[in-house]
This record gives C-alpha cells, sequence and structure tokens, in this order.
C-alpha cells in the first residue's frame, strides 16, 4: 500500500506504524460525569466496519508525524490523508474547557 | 451410515456406490428452538452438542457460504494445550483433551495428529519464560517438556543452530500438540448434527435480528425470516458486523493473517516447529508440503487476502531458522480474517439482548478451541450459565478489570 503523506508525497506504508482507530484522538473528558464508562468504551470498544475506516498510522520511518488515513478494509483504496494534529484542531473543545 | 473399514471394503467392491452425501440440503423452516450463524468449526461444534449432550430440540446452523468456508478452511491446522494464564488453560487442555477422542466420537477421519510442538528457545529470558509457561502446563494437566540445544539437534539436525545472532538455545515440547486435518473437522460436526436432526442451512445471511422490547425473536435472512428462541453468533471475522445488527459494539478487530504451503517434499520435519525469534511456524503436511505462517498484516482489514510486504517477512524469518526451505517452491498462499480480541482472549457470553449469546474473539488461535468452545457454547446456550472452565470469557472483563492477556500487550488487537 502507497500512502499519500500531505507533507512528504506518495510514501510506502511499511514506513510506518498501524494503531487503529481514529476516534482514539478523542479521549473522553476526565471530569465527565460518566468517566468511567467513557475510558471504558474508549478504550475497548470498536465500530470495527467493513468498507470506510478512519484510522491513525505514525511515520515511524519518516518524519515522525502521526497521520489519519481514511481507507476502505475491504479493497484497501486510501481515499483521504490527512495530518492528525489538523484533526485533531479542528475537533469541538469538550463544554467545561471552552 | 456409519463409516468402517467394513463399510469401505464392501463399497470397494460394488463401485463406491452406496455413499450418500454426508448432510442433508435442508429448506429453512419458519421457527427453532436454536439457531446458530456462522458454519464455521465453532458453530457447527455448538450444533452438534446441542444436539448430542444437552438435549436441544429443534436446532439449525446458517451459513452465508458453505460450510468450512471461513476460517475453519484456512488455518494452520495447529491444536495445543500449551497456555500460561488461569482463565485459559484448563479451557484449552479440555479442548486438546476432546480431540484426542473426537475422532472416535464423530466416526470420523479427522486426522488427529499428535505430532508434537516445539517453541525454540534463543535467550535466558526465553528460557525462563518457557520454564515457567511449561510448570503451567503440567499445573493444568498438560505435558511440557524443556530440550537443550542437544536434544533440539536430536530431533531437527537442519534448524540454523549456530546463526550469530539468534542461535538456539533449546525449546520446550508439547509432545500432546499436533494437527488436524481442518476441513474434516468442519465436515465431521456437520455430519454429526445432521444425524442428530440439526438442519445446516448454506447459503442463507444473517442480515439483521428481531429484536423486541429487550429480547431477541429470531433472525432476518436471505432466506426470509427464522423464528427462534434463542440465537448464538459464531462467525469469526464478521463479529463486528453481525453484532452491530444487533445494536451492539463489540472489542474486537478484524484483520488478516496469511498463510502459506509448499510443494509436496519428502518427509523431512515430523512436528510443529515454532521461531522464537521471528514470527515463523512450520509444520509439513500428509501430502508433503510444507505449512506455515507468520504475523498477521497488522491494520484492520476484511480483505481475505493479504499483502506482500508481510509474506517477505515470512519468509525471511523461515529462511532464518530452516535454511533449506529456501530449495522449496511456494505453491499457494491465502488469508484469513480473524477476530483480534482487546487481550488476545476469547469472549464465550450472554448478550444484553435477552435470547442473544455470543462466541467469538478467537484470535489466531480459535481452531484448537473448536471442541471446547462448541461444548461450552452450546452449554451456555442451553442453561443459561457459562460452563465452569470458560468463567472467564465474559464480554465485561474490560469494565471489571479481569482481562486475559496471555502476552501483557494491552488493548492493541494487533500485537497479540
Ligand atoms: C491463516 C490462518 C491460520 C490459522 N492457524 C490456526 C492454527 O494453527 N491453530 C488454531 O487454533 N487456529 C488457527 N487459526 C484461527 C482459526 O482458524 C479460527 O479462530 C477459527 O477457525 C474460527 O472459528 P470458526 O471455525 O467458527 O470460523 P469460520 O470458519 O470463519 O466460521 C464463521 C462462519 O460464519 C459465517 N458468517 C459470517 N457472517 C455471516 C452471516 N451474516 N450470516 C451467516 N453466516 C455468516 C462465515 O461465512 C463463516 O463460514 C488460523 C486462522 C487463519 C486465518
Amino acid at each position: 500500500m502507497i500512502i499519500n503523506h500531505p507533507l512528504l508525497g506518495p510514501r510506502d506504508a511499511q514506513e510506518f506504524t498501524y494503531l487503529g482507530d481514529a476516534s482514539l484522538i478523542n479521549r473522553p473528558y476526565w471530569l465527565s460525569e460518566n468517566a468511567l464508562r467513557e475510558f471504558h468504551d474508549y478504550l475497548y470498544l470498536r465500530d470495527n466496519p467493513a468498507g470506510k475506516h478512519r484510522e491513525l498510522w505514525f511515520h515511524e520511518q519518516g518524519d515522525r508525524s502521526w497521520l489519519v488515513v481514511t481507507r476502505n478494509t475491504v479493497t484497501h483504496e486510501i481515499t483521504k490523508v490527512e495530518l492528525a494534529r489538523d484533526v485533531a484542531k479542528a475537533r469541538p473543545k469538550p463544554e467545561v474547557l471552552q | 451410515m456409519r463409516y468402517s473399514a467394513l463399510r469401505l471394503i464392501k463399497e470397494s467392491l460394488t463401485g463406491h456406490k452406496g455413499w450418500r452425501p454426508q448432510w442433508r440440503d435442508p429448506a429453512p423452516q419458519s421457527a427453532y428452538d436454536y439457531v446458530i450463524i456462522g458454519g464455521g468449526g465453532h458453530g457447527l461444534a455448538t450444533a452438534y452438542y446441542l444436539a448430542k449432550e444437552f438435549g436441544g430440540a429443534r436446532i439449525a446452523v446458517l451459513e452465508k457460504g458453505w460450510i468450512g468456508g471461513g476460517n475453519v478452511g484456512r488455518n494452520t491446522t495447529i491444536v495445543r494445550s500449551n497456555y500460561l494464564l488461569d482463565g485459559n488453560e484448563p479451557f484449552y487442555e479440555m479442548s486438546l483433551k476432546m480431540w484426542e477422542n473426537l475422532e472416535q466420537d464423530l466416526n470420523y477421519n479427522a486426522m488427529v495428529s499428535q505430532r508434537g510442538i516445539l517453541n525454540l528457545v534463543h535467550t535466558d529470558a526465553q528460557r525462563d519464560a518457557a520454564r515457567r509457561r511449561g510448570n503451567a502446563m503440567i499445573l493444568n494437566g498438560s505435558d511440557a517438556e524443556h530440550l537443550d540445544t542437544d536434544g533440539v539437534r536430536a530431533m531437527y539436525p537442519f534448524l540454523n543452530f549456530d546463526d550469530a545472532r539468534f542461535p538456539i538455545k533449546g525449546g520446550l515440547l508439547h509432545r500432546r500438540g499436533g494437527t488436524v486435518r481442518h476441513d474434516a473437522v468442519a465436515w465431521g460436526y456437520a455430519r454429526g448434527a445432521d444425524m442428530r436432526g440439526v438442519d445446516i442451512i448454506q447459503n442463507c445471511e444473517v442480515t439483521g435480528f428481531r429484536i423486541e422490547g429487550g429480547k431477541c425473536l429470531g433472525v432476518e435472512t436471505s432466506r426470509g425470516f427464522i423464528g427462534a428462541k434463542k440465537v448464538g453468533v459464531s462467525v469469526a471475522g464478521n463479529s463486528s458486523r453481525v453484532m452491530a445488527l444487533a445494536g451492539m459494539r463489540l472489542p474486537i478487530e478484524s484483520h488478516v493473517l496469511q498463510a502459506f504451503v509448499s510443494e509436496g517434499l519428502k518427509p523431512f520435519i515430523p512436528g510443529v516447529i515454532t521461531y522464537g525469534a521471528g514470527h515463523f511456524y512450520c509444520s509439513q503436511s500428509d501430502k508433503g508440503g510444507l505449512v506455515f505462517g507468520g504475523d498477521i498484516d497488522m491494520y484492520n482489514s476484511y480483505a481475505q487476502r493479504g499483502n506482500l510486504p508481510v509474506v517477505e517477512d515470512v519468509i525471511e524469518s523461515g529462511m532464518s531458522l530452516i535454511p533449506a526451505l529456501g530449495r522449496a517452491r511456494l505453491l499457494r498462499s491465502w488469508g484469513g480474517i480473524m477476530d483480534m480480541s482487546m487481550d488476545g482472549s476469547p469472549y464465550i457470553d450472554k448478550t444484553h439482548i435477552d435470547g442473544l449469546y455470543f462466541n467469538g474473539g478467537w484470535c489466531y488461535g480459535g481452531f484448537k478451541a473448536t471442541p471446547a468452545a462448541g461444548y461450552c457454547f452450546a452449554h451456555l446456550l442451553k442453561t443459561d450459565r457459562p460452563h465452569d472452565i470458560a468463567t472467564a470469557y465474559r464480554l465485561d472483563r474490560f469494565m471489571t478489570g479481569h482481562m486475559i492477556d496471555e502476552k501483557g500487550q494491552g488493548a492493541q488487537p494487533n500485537l497479540h
């Protein structure tokens, strides 16, 4: 597989390591009322879809940036690659922090 | 029809005209007492034990393709009882004991071959870990022996003993482990279940559940609605997809694992060898092909095929352990989708929906579990209580802190 890195252009997927579902960016707020349940779901439960999947890849043997790759888990086709920091910054903040 | 030597002789003399199909091809009825989703090893074994041991009444197995087309027909056929942790080892020991008696029980030749499994060690730390594991195995009624380098050399003189980086320092030998002809397991259980009245319905994909007031009333399928008092889901790599139809999210990711077989060679590997310094394990089939595999492809996948970098990695590891491998030609490679769980251990549990039960999360090691998983799942379906030996396989164990993490890797399914 080739991952089209937003800064470096097309790179072999072998240069990366894989973490998993990009929802791992959305760490729950530790003071929320349901923090225990939210952290459980965050850490252990997955949508695990067959088809479009947004996932975190780390460019370990490259510029060491984290990417959010949108890939089809049935065909391995990659349709979008973003810097994880851009994705993280675009999230709404939890209410308490606003 | 019972199979026997006498029967074989009789058929040979009469042109083999008397053999009958091993199971019927019934149309689905409108309702059953038990519906098992998934005609893999686990689903068929569950139906078999429900019918045979637990007096289950009307039972159906629904399979979206053909039975044996999933992981039960794609694995590398290794059966063993060499786990470390209390939640696991008694279960796998029960399974191995069931394998030892399976062919007599099923009246079916599943080619159960206890040819021994040798886990190689290459460092002092690995030797310590192997000793600890061996002791845990013995404490749970399994068998384990420690071999030094000479002991390994006597069994497998052709291994690469003096590698500068990973010399072979010995191994943990599990003599009762071995291999079983994988699709014969599916066929044997299917025939046994069918003989006891189970309807095995192929080309019947489950597309939804009918759930009312927190109770599961049956399943929607490509062949219409089928009512059921209890539904057991046993769909391996498709676990998340099927349970999503019931609105559930699981502690599972699907990953692809590849396997390989070489051209047929004269016998030279009598048992199963696993490499301790890379992801590689190998045995030789009765036809002579070297059957081997290694690591999963590392990223979520529902494609029943893998990518080339892992092929290269497996073959490199193989070459560094068995240099003679380089002379053999590869015949085939394939992939299967595995239900990788969050701690590397499986689930056999009720769900929060009345009448809906789940068996899955078997990772790359569910073939060896087939008899015990079928038995314990049938027990749960019939009695609503987990079998004593499978009480640890709860879906909520991450909430309660009772993980069964053999490798201590944490919630990172691709590392288990
Ligand atoms: C390459 C490879 C090597 C392996 N090596 C080993 C090994 O050496 N030792 C070991 O112990 N284990 C091994 N495993 C793991 C083992 O094969 C699996 O854990 C085990 O087979 C899973 O249980 P099963 O047989 O019931 O699965 P499957 O045979 O996959 O059965 C599940 C069935 O469910 C059906 N299904 C899915 N969705 C639906 C639906 N919606 N409706 C109806 N039916 C549906 C599928 O078509 C499939 O037939 C290996 C796996 C692979 C891929």
